[in-house]
């Protein structure tokens, strides 16, 4: 069933998207797009949609965030590598939570918890200068490690 | 969307599609202004729903909030298994009544 994969890795897809809303579902559509090329199981490539769509979701939702979002999704032999760049001056990162009200910040947090348990690995760099950039992997069933 | 009368002071919304960042804000404005009108006890039939979230959590835990104060409750019609998961790995089936039909959820409502 992973046979295909051989043939498709290594690629790269970038998209840049507008930081509003109504173009998140193109960023999910695009990650899932990759996702199903590497032949993630059906489940697996919701959980990197969700995961895609809450990083975009996190970027919309803060004060200060840059124009636009850009998303990396490389397909790599073992694994999905996923990048979420917010060129703002203010990204998803925990101290950025204390300038919303208390309702907000725990959708937020809800938004980061599902992030950090549908994807194997998670983590921020944060560029004052630059931005911000929220970097994922999901890997392949039974073919990490 | 679609909002149904249902007997016993209750009523249904039917969602549909996707519930994301973009679409949740139509959906509080209609949990709310049901709410608004002194409606208490709902019904959230998400059968038709092909994606959920965390803003689309947050409206529906927004919801519940507010009918809670009024005594109310907030069950939630779910047969999809990409969105029950949902609701398991953020531990919202403990806070919602999730049930696998229309009949179920109401017959729960407190």
């Amino acid at each position: 069933m992973n046979q295909a994969v051989e043939h498709v890795v290594p690629e790269l897809v970038e998209l840049r998207i507008p930081a509003r809303a109504e173009w998140v579902a193109l960023a999910r559509l695009a990650a899932a797009t990759v996702a199903n090329r590497l032949r993630f199981s059906i489940d697996e490539i919701e959980d990197v949609k969700l995961a895609v769509a809450e990083a975009c979701a996190a970027v919309i939702q803060h004060e200060g965030h840059g124009e636009f979002i850009q998303l990396n999704c490389e397909a790599l032999a073992d694994s999905m590598r996923v990048r979420v760049h917010d060129s703002g001056r203010h990204g998803v990162h925990a101290g950025e939570r204390q300038r919303m009200n208390f309702d907000e910040a725990r959708i937020a947090g809800l938004g980061i918890f599902l992030i950090r348990t549908l994807m194997d690995e998670v983590s921020y760099d944060v560029h004052p200068q630059l931005g911000t950039d929220l970097l994922m992997v999901k890997r392949l069933a039974g073919r990490s490690e | 969307m679609n909002v149904r009368e249902a007997p016993g002071e209750c009523y249904v919304v039917d969602l549909s599609g996707e519930i994301d960042v973009y679409t949740s804000p139509k959906v509080k404005d209609a949990i709310g202004s049901l709410i608004d009108r002194g409606v208490y006890h709902l019904v959230i039939n998400l059968e038709k729903v092909r994606y959920i979230d965390s803003t689309g959590l947050g409206v529906l835990i927004g919801g519940l909030k507010r009918v809670r104060e009024h005594g109310g409750s907030v069950n939630l019609v779910c047969t999809n298994p990409q969105i029950k998961k949902i609701f398991d790995i953020t531990g919202l089936v403990k806070i919602f009544g999730i049930f696998e039909s229309e009949d179920a959820a109401m017959k729960a409502l407190v």
